[in-house]
């Protein structure tokens, strides 16, 4: 392995100058220095990327990221410290930078292709390619002001992967077009992948950092704070979020809530089969939810719901008591504790957030509805992709095949 | 075992030879040494490379000259005509101003191709001066996101403005056949000399304006009067022999005739006249055109722009690291 990018001590500081104008810099000559505040972007950074990996760059919005790219990519000069590199690069910061509106397709992709380093004979060989890949054939010759916002990122994009680079920078720009072709431009990272190139990319999408890289970094407020493994660095990320998340919970107690109060919904808390309030559960243990109703006076039909919805939003289950077949018992009128109590909870590694509806039989009225209440969070050491956590075996004719290393249960309990 | 490596890893080399030339080519990753980026380079000794630098992304400038071309004029009907229409009405509104109202037209012969002669030079200068500065600017997108010379941006308006003046001179080619009246060949030699000044001198003023303009918006109003006021400084559309005639025979102001005739763009006006201008030399004797030692005086212009470009890449130089952080 050579190492290909080395980051020495990376500092960047941002001076965010107010006045622009010749009057306001004669005027304010004097406090000029004071006018200009100081911002630190990059602190200490200190990264070796070697040949052939692909390292993902996470964080929050400002956290120091698509700095760091431009000054591995030569477009910001640090403050102190410095890049060595070797090798050709292309910076993917923008799908379609270089692409202007009154130009055609067809000369935009020459420009952009050029701005991307490719000689105009290299682009000439790879024109139908790149047309093909961006599937667009048939508006290659209209101006590209005339393009939808999709066919413009796929041309664009299309252009990007042709160029042969041997280090490929990736400004969150993987999540563009609709799923094919997101699936499309997926393949080809992976296919650089295989080709040995190194990748560096930002992300905004934590499960593609665990798909596609081998190791990540977190950035918080230009401070390196974790450079591991994707599963590592991302559980740190998650980390770092519940806080913000938590405080934001009590915040949105009001706006979340809809339905007409006839009945209320409190204290909902998350908490393990023993009722130990947890924020924090291994893949596959149990779960309770736990809120109480106040139905203020006697109330024979109802059913409580409850969603989990992963971080993207989506549902991962849901059902109420009446679709499961359970008739709950009259109310009195006193207020009630109601615990959901999932035996198992086989979810991959995230974030998941718990809603809760009380209506009446049919959801004919919605008495209350808590969104996103409670958040609690999965861990697995699992490597596997999508919503569930499973575990297969394995077998090759008749032989069950024995699992190397660490068995799953034990390494998924100790937590 | 390393050479085993190396074996392997070659095909996978050998697919990869696009990007622009810099650097090792095709050597295996791990023998290419590694380069620092954005080198900070000492003052003194940061032009070569850049120039190198520069040759070796030709063909995006190319790229960006064609650009700059097509985009002009895109989707107007008239398109490259436009080129030829500004100069044009320029020289109808001062043939008809100062030609025939102010009277020059009948001292100065062939007054139409006289002006238009100035106006070539002058055109091609504030199409470079007006371009450059801007071009950082206009060009925003591309230097936040994309890395490659920040030279390129000037340097292909002045490729886009140097096709524009060759289209212009077709024009002045049609004026020579309708009044059957060419230039002597004998001064065509002022031409090469007086556009080389000409580039140097206003790729110096332009890198540096297009640098400034990135920190000091005020620059492009500023570049708008000076370049006005510039005009009137520069024999085009009247007679430096007036000039002389006031500063020297009726005032006692030698010197300040010699600071007149220091203007560059004076001087390279006044070559491609005397090269240009046919009715430079038909009288008899006394000539029209400026008679001083002009390849002397733009051979000096030569060496001094070269050494103005150089000094005006290395300031371009020390702020471009700051390009994109301040637009």
């Amino acid at each position: 392995m050579t190492d290909v990018i080395r980051v020495h001590d990376v500092s960047k500081q941002f001076a965010l100058r107010k006045d622009k104008s010749l009057k306001e810099r004669l005027v304010n000559a004097r406090r000029s220095r004071e006018n200009a505040e100081a911002f630190w972007a990059l602190r200490d950074i200190d990264l070796t990327f070697a040949s052939g990996s692909t390292t993902g760059l996470i964080g929050h919005n400002g956290s120091g990221k698509s700095t760091l790219l431009k000054i591995i990519g030569g477009i910001l000069t640090p403050s102190s410290g410095y890049v060595e590199r070797r090798g050709r690069l292309a910076a993917l910061l923008e799908l379609g930078a270089g692409f202007h509106g009154d130009l055609t397709g067809r000369e935009n992709v020459y420009l952009n292709a050029a701005i991307l380093g490719l000689t105009r004979k290299q682009t000439d060989g790879y024109f139908d390619e790149i047309v093909d890949f961006s599937g667009i054939e048939n508006f290659i010759d209209t101006q590209v002001k005339f393009y939808s916002s999709g066919m413009y990122v796929r041309l664009a994009f299309a252009v990007a992967v042709h160029v042969d680079p041997e280090i490929l920078l990736v400004d969150e720009v993987l999540s563009v077009g609709d799923e094919p072709f997101q699936r499309k431009c997926l393949d080809r990272i992976r296919r650089f992948q295989r080709e040995g190139r190194t990748i560096v990319f930002v992300s905004h999408g934590l499960d593609q950092v665990r798909q596609l890289c081998d190791r990540a970094v977190l950035l918080d407020h230009g401070n390196q704070l974790v450079d591991g493994t994707p599963t590592e660095a991302v559980r740190a990320f998650r980390d770092l979020n519940q806080a913000v998340e938590e405080a934001d919970e009590e915040k949105n107690v009001d706006l979340a809530a809809q339905g007409t109060r006839r009945v209320t919904i409190s204290d909902v808390s998350v908490a393990d089969l023993d009722g130990r309030p947890v924020r924090t559960l291994p893949s596959g243990a149990g779960l309770q939810v736990r809120f109480r109703v106040d139905p203020g006076s006697r109330l024979d039909d109802w059913i409580v719901g409850v969603a989990l919805e992963d971080s993207g939003g989506q549902v991962v289950w849901g059902a109420n008591s009446d679709m499961q077949g359970f008739s709950l018992p009259e109310l009195t009128g006193a207020p009630e504790e109601v615990t959901v109590e999932f035996p198992e909870v086989p979810l991959s590694e995230g974030v998941y957030q718990v809603s809760i509806a009380v209506a009446s039989t049919g959801n004919k009225t919605v008495y209350h509805r808590v969104n996103r209440l409670a958040t609690f969070r999965v861990v697995t050491d699992a490597y596997e992709d999508g919503a569930v956590h499973l575990r297969p075996g394995y077998r090759v004719g008749d032989q069950a095949v024995p699992r190397g290393g660490v068995p799953l249960e034990s390494a998924a309990g100790e937590r | 075992m390393p050479h085993q490596e190396r074996g392997a890893a070659a095909p996978a080399v050998a697919t990869r030879t696009i990007g622009p030339a810099v650097g090792a080519g095709e050597a295996p990753l791990e023998d290419q040494p590694l380069e620092r980026v954005n080198q900070p380079v000492s003052f003194w000794r940061g032009f070569v490379p850049t120039v190198r630098d520069i040759w070796a992304y030709r063909e995006l400038l190319g790229q960006l000259i064609r650009k700059e071309l097509k985009v002009k004029y895109k989707d107007s009907v008239l398109g490259f005509v436009w080129t030829l229409l500004r100069p044009l009405l320029y020289l109808l509104v001062y043939a008809v101003a100062i030609g025939v109202f102010l009277g020059s037209g009948k001292v100065i012969p062939q007054f139409g191709i006289y002006l238009f002669t100035g106006l070539l030079a002058w055109t091609l200068f504030t199409d470079i001066i007006g371009g450059c500065t801007g071009s950082i600017v206009g060009n925003a997108g591309l230097v936040k996101k994309v890395y490659f010379p920040r030279e390129l941006f000037p340097l292909s308006v002045v490729g886009a403005a140097l096709v524009n003046v060759l289209l212009q001179a077709v024009i002045l080619i049609l004026a020579y056949m309708v009044t059957w009246s060419f230039p002597s060949p004998g001064n065509l030699g002022l031409i090469p000399l007086a556009l080389l000044a000409l580039i140097f001198f206003s790729v110096g003023l332009g890198l540096i304006l297009a640098a400034s303009n990135v920190f000091l918006r005020d620059v492009t109003h500023l570049v708008e009067v000076g370049l006005l006021l510039w005009f009137w400084m520069t024999p085009i559309v009247y007679d430096w022999t007036k000039v002389r005639t006031t500063l020297t025979v009726d005032n006692d102001l030698a010197w300040l005739f010699q600071v007149y005739l220091a203007n560059p763009m004076a001087n390279i006006v006044l070559a491609f006249q005397r090269a240009l201008w046919p009715g430079g030399q038909t009288e008899a004797g006394a000539a029209f055109y400026y008679d001083g030692n002009l390849y002397l005086r733009l051979g000096v212009l030569i060496a001094a722009g070269l050494v103005f470009v150089w000094v005006a890449q290395r300031l371009f130089a020390r702020s471009q690291g700051n390009f994109a952080q301040e637009l």
